[in-house]
């Protein structure tokens, strides 16, 4: 079952990475497009493929795993399957500290501001929500400080871009609440991969430690985990992949909880192996939703968010039922 | 030394003492059944011996590094808290966790652990059962196969019987009395007093924040105990199948 | 600005003091500023406001209700347009001579700055968001008067939309046209300094900034079309 799992996913992944760069308004015939991305023989196809396309399917590839690894790491450590990063305000609040670095122009004065700042805001939001959810992460306060903070991040950010000079800034708030992989750049897979890669990194190695969280914070401590550390990384890992992924792309909601909630079954339920298998399914759900808005709306730039939130909001309905009639709400 | 001991032992809450100036010492081979009526402090004094909260003097085990910790005692709180839905046999190989290197996948030495702690527990047949789906009983089984496949000389254990029909009662107490027999340490609260004085082999009794009573169960469980710890009057009596404490009315 | 005779203009919108979409920014620092609001202009007691085809219906019916009078001047998307504007605004100022001086001078610098060129060039507009003009634009319309043909009509673009920057680099122009950037950080913005841009511009085609003169049906045109034409002999 896990091999054909992992193998599946990996798969997945590489065919829609390669779809992804092989579709786009400018309509390449798929040989050439390659051609022109490998050996960049032709300046106009060369400029799409490397320039254009290469970098959105990267971050698609990276965004999708940052969330959907982070949303396993948080469920995994609150045992709650509702803990989302976009639900419960940490992308919003990523997506405010980047607003603020942008429009102080700290973003333009030092390059790593805006994926720190964005950390920064997510670090202060997973703070809040560990800090009102309590250790095991009951439903109803995980939810209602995940409303507040993410009204209180949402409401800054319209008010810092309805504050800002530019004429653009206000019509952006679409994008930081719903996220877009439009015209980004090399500069932002340069920008955002190595604070996902450390995130993941760090989040990964605590594997074994959510795993022994299943029977509760006592025995797990009782069998040698350390909880203070595991809280702190935590913090780090998932503020780390949120709020990079979140400085380029904007907040896009609902990948941590569908992925992990599709994929728990098949890897038996243990938070360990969940964690790799979200940050490939992550990967799977953002590029599908990256190569359908370019497909249903090519001239136009649809947001990630919406089709995310079109199939995660009924989930997540589905999820909170469930959770009432097992009494936990 | 494989057991547990604790010296000058105490425990605050706020700004008063829950437990004050206790020092037991557990052996390889008790079976230590921890009395007390509710909130006599049974549940702090093996958290907190445990290292899981803070406290003064000393504990044996709290001393040592987690890691170490980890491998010498095995804990079983009274919430049975099952946060997903993992087979049965998953969950129990999580008592192996302490024992795996850094990365290292499990060996043979711990799968021989994990199907003798399912063998002790009686589970063969549920190897593949969700946890989740499983009754309270069962679940609770499935739990104390899990701190038993963690194989520490060390097993602490806090109200393993409730909640548990009579049957399962019985098969629980005799399997912590068996794991005693083969060497363990075991320490249990336990409120009821018939199955603490028929299985273990030596009961201490918690009241006020210290130990008021500690030994044989017979030479614990006197009259006088039970009606100034407990309030009540009791039928003990020694029987071919053991000691019987059946609890007959309040002491007014 | 150009047609008020002294005195006669009381108050302008609060974009003409905007340095980055205002031609006239000089002279509009000497008078005071309006939000388009309905209040502060009727506190005002103007005879007349001139209002944009964008101003807000209900301010516009607000003012008309309160008994002021208001002029709606249509969008200019043609060359050709702007002269009977002019004639307009001229008409109801009460200065219908001055118009006619003023559309002569613009009809003569437009005449002189159409060369016919053996050579026409390839332009895109790319503004922030990827926004560009096609056919049917003033934009457009300055682009062709000053000897380039619009990518974005090839493109089949009519009027304003977006062009997907893929698309632009595929059409290959020979001259990119920039939107300028405001102050303040947009990510709308941050298009105009995508590194596949600034690639087609280092190695292919040339670059030029679309600013307050290209926005809106006033004489100022000219003078993009006379930066833009002499583009020509630069380059």
């Amino acid at each position: 079952m896990s091999r054909a799992l992992w193998v599946g996913l990996g798969a997945l992944v590489a065919v829609l990475f390669a779809a992804s760069l092989l579709i786009g308004p400018a309509g390449l015939a798929p040989v050439q497009a390659l051609s022109a991305l490998v050996w960049g023989d032709a300046l106009a196809e060369t400029l799409v493929m490397r320039e254009i396309r290469l970098p959105r399917a990267i971050l698609a590839m990276l965004v999708g795993a940052a969330l959907g690894l982070a949303g396993a790491a948080m469920q995994g450590y609150l045992r709650n399957p509702l803990a989302e990063p976009g639900l419960i305000g940490v992308s919003g609040s990523a997506a405010l500290g980047a607003v603020l670095a942008l429009q102080t122009g700290l973003a333009a004065a030092h390059v790593l501001a805006l994926p720190f700042a964005a950390l920064g805001g997510a670090v202060i939001a997973v703070l809040v929500i560990l800090a009102l959810a309590g250790p095991r992460g009951g439903s109803i306060t995980l939810i209602l400080a995940g409303i507040a903070v993410s009204a209180l991040a949402g409401a800054l950010t319209s008010l810092v871009l309805n504050l800002s000079p530019n004429p653009f800034a206000a019509s952006e708030i679409v994008f930081w609440m719903m996220g877009s992989l439009q015209d980004r750049s090399m500069t932002h897979v340069w920008l955002s991969a190595p604070f996902i890669a450390l995130g993941a990194v760090v989040l990964l190695a605590q594997g074994r430690k959510f795993d022994a969280l299943t029977l509760g914070e006592d025995t797990a401590a009782s069998m040698g985990v350390h909880l203070g550390r595991l809280r702190l990384a935590l913090v780090m890992g998932v503020a780390s992949m949120v709020g990079a992924a979140t400085a380029v792309a904007g907040a896009i909601g609902f990948v941590g909880l569908v992925v992990p909630h599709l994929l728990r079954p098949l890897v038996g339920a243990r938070p360990s192996a969940l964690l790799p298998a979200s940050a490939l399914g992550g990967a799977v759900l953002v590029l599908m939703a990256d190569i359908a808005v370019r497909v249903i709306l090519p001239t136009r730039d649809l947001k990630l968010g919406v089709l995310t939130a079109i199939v995660g909001a009924p989930l997540f309905l589905h999820l909170i039922y469930k959770t009432r009639r097992q009494g936990q709400l | 030394m494989s057991g547990l001991v604790l010296t000058d032992f105490s425990v605050a809450h706020g700004p008063c003492d829950v437990l004050r100036d206790i020092s037991l010492s557990v052996g390889p081979g008790e079976c230590v059944g921890l009395l007390g009526p509710n909130g006599a402090g049974k549940t702090t004094l093996m958290r907190a011996a445990l290292g899981l909260m803070a406290h003064r003097g000393q504990s044996s085990i709290s001393a040592m590094p987690l890691s170490l910790r980890a491998k010498t005692v095995a804990w079983l709180p009274q919430t049975r808290e099952i946060a997903w839905p993992v087979t049965v046999e998953n969950l129990i190989a999580l008592g192996r966790l302490p024992h795996l290197a850094p990365g290292g996948t499990p060996g043979d030495a711990d799968k021989a652990a994990i199907d003798s702690a399912i063998a002790r527990m009686g589970l063969e047949g549920f190897r593949t059962r969700i946890a989740t789906q499983l009754s309270g009983g069962e679940q609770a089984r499935v739990l104390i196969a899990r701190a038993l496949a963690q194989a520490t000389p060390v097993l602490m254990v806090d109200e393993p019987a409730a909640g548990l029909d009579p049957a399962h009662q019985i098969t629980l107490m005799q399997t912590l009395a068996r794991e005693a027999d083969r060497g363990r340490a075991i320490i249990a609260s336990i409120h009821d007093l018939g199955l603490a004085a028929r299985f273990c082999t030596r009961l201490v009794v918690l009241w006020r924040g210290g130990i008021v009573a500690d030994g044989p169960p017979l030479s614990v469980l006197t009259p006088d105990l039970l009606a100034e710890v407990f309030h009540i009057r009791a039928h003990i009596a020694q029987t071919e199948d053991g000691v019987i404490v059946q609890p007959l009315g309040l002491v007014s | 600005m150009m047609l008020a005779a002294p005195g006669q203009l009381i108050s302008i919108s609060r974009i003409s003091h905007d340095p980055n979409v205002s031609v006239m920014l000089e002279q509009a620092l000497e008078y005071p500023i309006n939000h388009g609001q309905g209040e502060e202009v009727f506190r005002l007691a103007p005879d007349l406001v001139l209002a944009g085809a964008f101003t807000s219906p209900y301010t516009v019916g607000l003012l008309r209700r309160l008994g002021v009078e208001v002029a709606q001047l249509p969008i200019v998307n043609t060359l050709d347009a702007i002269p009977e504007n002019l004639r307009e605004v001229g008409r109801l100022l009460g200065r219908e001579a001055a118009a006619e001086a003023v559309i002569a001078q613009f009809e003569a610098d437009l005449a002189a700055l159409r060369v016919l060129r053996d050579h026409v060039p390839r332009a895109a507009l790319h503004y922030a968001n990827n926004y560009t003009s096609g056919e049917n634009s003033l934009a457009h319309e300055i682009l062709t008067a000053a000897g380039f043909t619009n990518i974005a009509a090839e493109a089949g673009l009519s009027g304003g939309g977006t062009l997907a920057m893929e698309r632009l680099i595929m059409l290959m122009p020979d001259l990119v046209i920039s939107g300028q950037s405001y102050p303040g950080a947009s990510r709308s913005e941050e298009v105009l300094r995508h590194p596949a841009m600034e690639a087609l511009r280092t190695r292919h085609a040339s670059h030029a900034l679309a600013d307050a003169e290209w926005v809106c049906g006033t004489p100022a045109v000219l003078r993009a079309i006379a930066r833009l034409a002499a583009l020509h002999e630069g380059g």
